[in-house]
């Protein structure tokens, strides 16, 4: 300043006439006051003012700070605020005589960085909860990683690049550059390739957050195109005792771009993303082993076979279970001349338990085909079997044995301690077949007689469990839908394929009970096809069946 | 209330299948409305051979898969709607038709394979007690052909099967679908799930108005009104889901408990109703056992429709209802007015509320104009 060619300004600043303005009580003020002309240039400056503004001229605008400058100009004297010389202020104005005003600085440094804290710490705290509610959304691994690095884009990096561990030889990695995610593959070996990267995701010993070179950086990390990459910080993701990832966090900005502050964020993310991706993971695992076991409970899904028709339909009695005490199956014969054999059953007992005794009568149901001509022998070594076994439950069921013959389908029907299949002939009667047995699995005996009913082209064999018949519910509430119903539903269904009276019986049983609790349901129609202009060779257009038996 | 055995049920509703095809109102219509007539012919004769041959025989002669979908089979479901509703066609037959329309989707989806551009995986599926799930079905092939991994769940998908599903299989969308306003209270339950699952849902069917109008209450992140524009909006990329929110702020009139409670008491007001009916009217009253079940389950259509027009609060889905039974009775021979004496037993139980009764009787002044 000093070697301004205009006069320096000293405690006489500018206009010593304007002294009287102030008064010495302003004059002496431990706040900065700049007085200003009617045009807004300023004509006096308390002692404070002067040490805070050193460059002002009188009768000039001033050359610093531009936000003063503006509002001293200001012809409406708005107040105003801003930064100088490293502090924060604000400027207050009070109207003078002749035009003039006085602008009253008040230092507010203290208050302006408690705000910026505040509002920084509430937008880190708003990022937290956001990401918590969003990775707890989900318990799948790849929507967990791509939430992580969408996340880790908006508020921490430009680019993110999650990778999670495998026991594989490659590990699922999900990139984002502020795009959608997008997902690929990393060889296991070129881990090594990536200084802390295979410590970040081996998860012990427990690692830090660690910067490395962008020199070293091999080229398949940044997400493709993202460009130069000026700094890069490698997190790792705790997981669960298990080790849950490794964010890599990619900036083009130098180093220096990334703040303490920053990285202890990104530390308290990395926290929240590594527990949802070991959860989403151990959720993974455990369903891949239970949907593995689950695989041989599933009812089948029936298809015609060697020219008879075959639907199923399955309810387990709650919405969150897949599988139930209820079973069926259907087993193609051997070959030209054999029968095509089916069964129904219902085991005491709901859900999971039940299911795992469903499976083991299917198995040894399927093993015991062979010697399907004579179901009572069936039934027989059925009941042997579940009498040594170690459960203490007991199952009723319906075997069918058919075959396609010039004339429609050969049925022989079984009941043991079940329900008869009813008959839907083509006018719309329904029957009962005449068949009866004792429950499986209770004594040492059994006694069934099996019955044997041809179905014409149209006709329906309906094999049910008690499920439909004892559902509670209708319009009134609390009544059973009862045999009279469904007997009365399937004299509508005359003529139907099979799968269509299946979907009206569920339909119907289905909507009596309503929301009401129910047991499991099952129905199985067999149905002889009605002539379609294949009809002779019908067996021939069953092209997903495996095996084709010409019947006819 | 003297509907003949089942024609008075709505639960089939066949009528309101809408594909977004009818006969000759698709992309080419031209081209696919002789192979649509046929398959007409092969589904009212129950000939599945022939069903199968129209398929093949369309895809052969330059057909694209697509309208083979949509403008064939999609434009034969819709007219078997129709000819429901219009009483030209039985309950049973209306499923065997669906039934062997089933069934030239699959030999269609067996016979074509998808090509070019892989896409994302989605998940297609009917909400909960929903039995429509033709539209469905012909969305998710309409998907597939165009390149998307597509998982079907298929009719009345239990919500906690979708939300399992969401979790195992990490779909960038799910598609819900609904023909029976009266499965919209279970259609918002299964969306809300989807989508605090993190998964964007996009809804169509008839049940959410022929404009969509009830998409956006329930708060779906889209809506198509068929399967060619649901395939555009999902290739064009749907919106993240909103934030995981009390789902119950979506719907603040909820807060009345006017829907929980007639809700709960449906079946009372069923029993009650019925009762009223045969004291008041002979005719009811001299109704055979099977006849007063028949008028029972329509009672209690009536009251289901009521109770989600409660649920979100638009008169204009009990109003909707009533014209829509009022047509299907009609045709039937039965007069529209015969509703009328149910709706005012109704209003007389629901005194106490404050919706039910508006809901009532702007269904009332609705049915009188209908005459």
């Amino acid at each position: 300043m000093t070697d301004s060619p205009v006069r320096p300004v000293t405690e006489a600043v500018l206009d010593p006439a304007a002294e009287a303005v102030l008064g010495p009580a302003a004059e002496a003020a431990p706040y900065p006051v700049v007085v200003v002309d009617a045009a807004g240039l300023p004509v006096r400056l308390n002692g404070a003012a002067a040490a805070l503004l050193p460059g002002a001229r009188h009768g000039e605008r001033l050359a610093a700070p531009r936000w003063l400058a503006d509002a001293l100009a200001d012809p409406e004297r708005r107040p105003s605020g801003g930064p100088l010389d490293g502090r924060s202020f604000a400027a207050h104005p009070s109207t003078l005589s002749a035009g003039r005003a006085a602008w009253w600085l008040v230092d507010e440094t203290a208050l302006r960085t408690a705000v910026d804290e505040l509002d920084t710490e509430r937008s880190r705290t708003r990022f937290l909860t956001e990401a918590s509610s969003r990775l707890l959304a989900s318990l799948n691994l790849e929507r967990c990683m791509g939430v992580t690095a969408r996340l880790a884009v908006e508020h921490l990096a430009d680019a993110a690049v999650v990778i999670a561990p495998s026991a594989r030889r490659s590990l699922p990695v999900i990139s984002s550059d502020g795009g959608e995610p997008t997902a690929r593959t990393l060889r296991a070996s070129r881990l090594h390739g990536v200084p802390g990267l295979s410590e970040a995701l081996t998860g012990f010993p427990p690692v830090p957050s660690r910067w490395i070179d962008p020199a070293t950086l091999p080229p398949w990390l940044p997400p493709e195109g993202f460009g130069t990459v000026g700094s890069v910080v490698i997190v790792p993701l705790p997981g669960h005792g298990v080790p849950g990832g490794a964010l890599v966090l990619l900036r083009h900005a130098e180093p220096a771009a990334f703040t303490e502050s920053e990285e202890h964020l990104a530390g308290l993310f990395a926290a929240r993303a590594g527990s949802a991706m070991s959860a989403a993971r151990l959720y993974a695992e455990q369903n891949s082993i239970s949907d593995t076991l689950m695989r041989e409970l599933l009812p089948p899904r029936l298809t015609d076979v060697a020219g008879v028709g075959f639907a199923g339909g399955y309810r387990p009695s709650a919405d969150t279970e897949r599988v139930g005490g209820d079973f069926y199956d259907v087993h193609p014969g051997d070959g030209a001349g054999s029968d095509t054999f089916a069964v129904l059953g219902d085991v005491c007992g709901k859900g999971l338990e039940a299911a795992v005794l469903t499976g083991k009568i299917r198995n040894t149901l399927h093993a015991l085909r062979p010697l399907a001509d004579d179901h009572v022998r069936v039934l027989h070594l059925l009941n042997n079997a579940l009498l040594t076994g170690d459960s203490t439950r007991f199952a009723t069921l319906v075997l069918a044995s058919a075959r396609r013959t010039p004339e429609g389908v050969r049925l022989r029907l079984t009941a043991a301690g079940h329900a008869p299949p009813l008959i839907v002939r083509r006018d719309g009667t329904v029957e009962e077949a005449d068949t009866r047995g004792s429950l499986i699995g209770v004594l040492p005996e059994v006694t069934a007689r099996t019955a044997h009913v041809t179905l014409a082209p149209g006709e329906t064999c309906l094999l049910y469990t008690d499920g439909i018949t004892d559902a509670r519910g209708g319009p009134l509430g609390g009544e059973m839908y009862g045999e009279e119903r469904l007997r009365r539903a399937l004299g509508e269904c005359a003529g139907l394929p099979a799968e269509a009276v299946v979907e009206r019986v569920q339909m119907l049983a289905g909507q009596w009970a309503g929301a009401e609790p129910h047991d499991d349901m099952a129905v199985v129609a067999v149905t002889a096809p009605r002539g379609g202009h294949r009809a002779a060779g019908h067996a021939a257009a069953d092209a997903p069946s495996p095996r084709r038996d010409g019947g006819a | 209330m003297t509907a003949p055995s089942g024609a008075g049920t709505p639960s089939g509703v066949p009528a309101r299948h809408r594909i977004g095809a009818r006969m000759g109102a698709g992309a080419s219509p031209s081209t696919a409305e002789p192979w649509a007539r046929k398959l007409w012919d092969a589904v009212i004769a129950l000939d599945e051979d022939a069903a199968a041959d129209v398929v093949t025989g369309a895809l052969d002669s330059g057909v694209d898969a697509e309208s083979v979908l949509l403008d064939v089979i999609g434009a034969v479901q819709h007219k078997v709607g129709v000819e429901w509703a219009a009483d030209r066609l039985s309950v049973a037959q209306e499923h065997a038709a669906t039934a062997l329309n089933e069934r030239a989707v699959a030999t269609l989806s067996l016979s074509h394979r998808p090509e070019g551009e892989r896409r994302g995986r989605v998940l297609v599926a009917c909400v909960d007690q929903e039995w429509h799930a033709l539209p469905a079905r012909l969305l998710a092939e309409t998907l597939r052909l165009r390149g998307w991994q597509v998982d079907y769940l298929g009719a009345r998908t239990p919500t906690p099967h979708l939300v399992g599903h969401i979790h195992r299989t990490g779909p960038s969308a799910v598609c819900l679908s609904s023909s029976l306003s009266a499965r919209l209270p279970l259609a918002h339950a299964a969306l809300t799930a989807c989508q605090a699952a993190g998964v964007p849902v996009m809804v169509g069917g008839l049940a959410f108005g022929h404009d969509g109008r009830y998409a956006r209450p329930l708060g779906a992140d889209a809506w198509a009104p068929d399967a060619r524009t649901a395939a555009d909006r999902l290739a064009a990329g749907l919106p993240l889901p909103p934030p995981p929110h009390q789902t119950v702020h979506d719907l603040p009139h909820l807060a009345d408990q006017e829907y929980t409670l007639l809700r709960r008491d449906s079946r009372r007001l069923v029993r009650e109703t019925l009762t009223g009916l045969r004291a008041r009217h002979p005719s009811v009253g001299a109704y055979g056992e099977e006849q007063l079940e028949r008028t029972a389950e329509d009672l209690g259509h009536i009251v289901e429709a009521l109770t989600t027009a409660l649920y979100l609060d638009e008169d204009g889905l009990f109003v909707d209802f009533l014209g829509w039974t009022a047509e299907i009775l009609t045709a039937r021979g039965v007069p529209a007015d015969s509703l009328l004496p149910a709706l005012d037993l109704l209003e007389e139980q629901v005194r106490d509320f404050l919706r039910a009764p508006r809901v009532l009787r702007a269904g009332r002044t609705a049915l009188r104009d209908h005459r």
